[in-house]
């Protein structure tokens, strides 16, 4: 039979399949680059996965949908910078499993909201909003103090974080390689095997809702939030240098 | 016209459906023709300008080049955003107007930059958007703060001191305001005894004979209270401590209290659960420049010493 356009036409099958080939190869080139081209995430120091308790956060975080408001990726645009500080690295998203860029921005950007506020101003923010920015349009979220903070999987949710990626680590050897990579404290928060009790050590030392009686949702997801975008010491590199890596 | 007329002057797909029903077989409209070649055009630019195909592990990087400074050196890069960012940055035009003032604000002292019009125009005017970026979601976009929570910055009261220097001291390094919880210390009957000592100081109308013994348990070692506030419970600046005998609240809501009951409650309240607040830390954030321009923006907003 002879090719014509017709018989793609008048093809249904065909036809969706031949559209998904030519949209896929758009995108096939667009991205499957990324995973080999050096560079793509970039060299700095101090990205580190979340420790169990903010890890549990931001198991909250995208429960809540938080994404759907704000976005977590500040482009390399002067009015960014100035309003919500240094652009976002690949790097620093490199442990996200997903990530939370996002799409939309209604409320800001919380990619370095980390250490911004208080704690105390998240406390009061998260549950009513109104009470500290009154031209916002936040709902409450009054239920986060009111929660227990459920851990009793965050083992669980760190292996299956393990699995695509995240160095936690189980047997001797991972720890070891942790110690080496993010210094002992930090390697000894990234292990699997003490991670319940990990979460509640930082819990209680950061005392994160202000209310030492109970471990919250809302201890987990300030713990979370305090630490976006605190990662990476921008005062190390010369602005050149993350463009080296484009 | 004929049907036999319509047959002759477009082709059709060669289906009749309910007898004389057809489709039309046009050709496309020549301006889509036009634009989807313009488009192929477009693109063919477009892979010659920028950073597009991936070759190997590289990419091809286009003509474009754009310069900035780093490290005190000229470098030149293909085109992409980040180098198109910091040259933004060093040489945009409202970079550039921007950084002869940051210039002249980072050259002036505090008495200066106060006394110059034009430089106060300047802080005024960043000023509003660092504030409203960095400030506002705690103190509100008018400073005037929420209280119990967050102090009002546009009253002469301070507790950490209202001079432009003392301001730009809390915003660049922060400040932990503490206050003990005195529930363990105090019974019930004692907290208001102290309460009622506080509300006399500011003028209010109590049971003497509780104020009194308020008194002592604030000026002795019962609640030590004199250690911060002063015998004269007038505060400390070096403590953040409030002054007790303004009619100034920051923490308990004592001015909405309706009567003596609840104002004795709102105080006893804040003396049972102490206080711990937190001014977070700015020099990590902010430039040395916008730390001063901040500076002087609140200490301009009405209550500045």
């Amino acid at each position: 039979m002879k090719f014509s356009h017709e018989s793609i036409e008048i093809n249904a099958g065909l036809l969706i399949v031949l559209t998904l080939v030519a949209i896929s190869i758009g995108g096939l080139v667009e991205i499957v680059p990324l995973f080999y081209i050096p560079g793509t995430v970039e060299k700095v120091d101090g990205v580190r996965p979340y420790t169990p308790l903010e890890q549990a956060g931001r198991d909250i975080y995208t429960r809540e949908g938080c994404y759907l408001c704000h976005s977590q990726m500040i482009r390399p645009f002067r009015d960014e910078k100035l309003r919500f500080g240094h652009y976002s690295l690949a790097a620093e998203s490199q442990y996200d499993h997903p990530f939370q860029w996002g799409s939309k921005r209604t409320g800001p950007d919380l990619a370095r909201v980390g250490k911004k506020y208080s704690n105390a101003w998240h406390v009061q923010h998260l549950k009513a909003p109104r009470s500290v920015v009154p031209e916002s349009i936040m709902p409450n979220y009054p239920w986060l103090a009111e929660n227990d903070l459920d851990y009793s999987d965050i083992a669980d949710r760190m292996r299956a974080l393990k699995k695509v990626g995240v160095p936690y680590s189980e047997t001797e050897a991972e720890y070891q390689a942790n110690v080496k990579k993010f210094g002992k404290a930090m390697a000894d928060q990234l292990n699997i095997n003490l991670a319940g009790e990990n979460l509640l050590a930082q819990a209680e030392a950061g005392n994160y809702d202000g209310n030492r009686s109970r471990l919250s949702e809302l201890d987990a997801l300030i713990a979370y939030l305090q630490v976006l975008g605190t990662m990476v010491d921008f005062k190390k590199y010369d602005e050149g240098y993350f463009a080296e890596f484009r | 016209m004929s049907d036999k007329h319509n047959e002759q002057a477009v082709q059709t797909t060669g289906h009749a459906w309910d007898g004389d029903l057809q489709e039309f077989n046009n050709p496309l409209p020549r301006w889509w023709v036009w634009a989807f070649y313009a488009s192929v055009a477009f693109a063919v630019i477009y892979w010659i300008l920028y950073p597009v195909w991936p070759v190997g592990r590289d990419y091809t990087k286009g003509v474009l080049k754009v310069s900035y400074e780093s490290n005190g050196k000229t470098v030149t890069s293909h085109w992409n955003t980040r180098a198109v960012y910091i040259e933004d940055m060093q040489k945009g035009e409202e970079a550039l107007k921007q950084k002869a003032y940051l210039d002249k604000v980072a050259k002036a002292s505090f008495a200066q930059i106060l006394s110059d019009p034009e430089m106060m125009a300047f802080v005024r005017s960043i000023g509003k958007g660092l504030f409203g970026d960095n400030c506002a979601a705690c103190h509100g976009q008018g400073a005037s703060g929420v209280i119990g929570k967050f102090p009002n910055l546009v009253d002469d009261s301070w507790l950490w001191g209202g001079s432009v220097e003392d301001i730009h001291r809390t915003i660049r390094d922060g400040h932990a305001g503490f206050m003990p919880a005195f529930r363990e210390t105090l019974n019930e009957e004692e907290l208001e005894q102290v309460a009622s000592y506080v509300l006399s100081l500011s003028g209010h109308k109590v049971d003497p004979a509780k104020a009194e013994a308020g008194s002592k348990i604030f000026n002795g070692q019962k609640g030590g209270c004199h250690y911060c506030h002063t015998h004269q419970a007038k505060g400390m600046k070096s403590v953040g401590s409030a002054n007790l005998t303004d009619a100034v609240w920051t923490i308990a809501d004592v001015p909405d209290a309706p009567d003596l009951k609840g104002k004795l409650a709102a105080v006893e309240q804040v003396i049972r659960n102490g206080v711990q607040r937190r001014m977070p830390a700015w020099r990590d954030r902010l430039t040395p420049e916008q730390i001063k321009l901040l500076a002087v923006y609140v200490h301009e907003l009405g209550g500045g010493k």
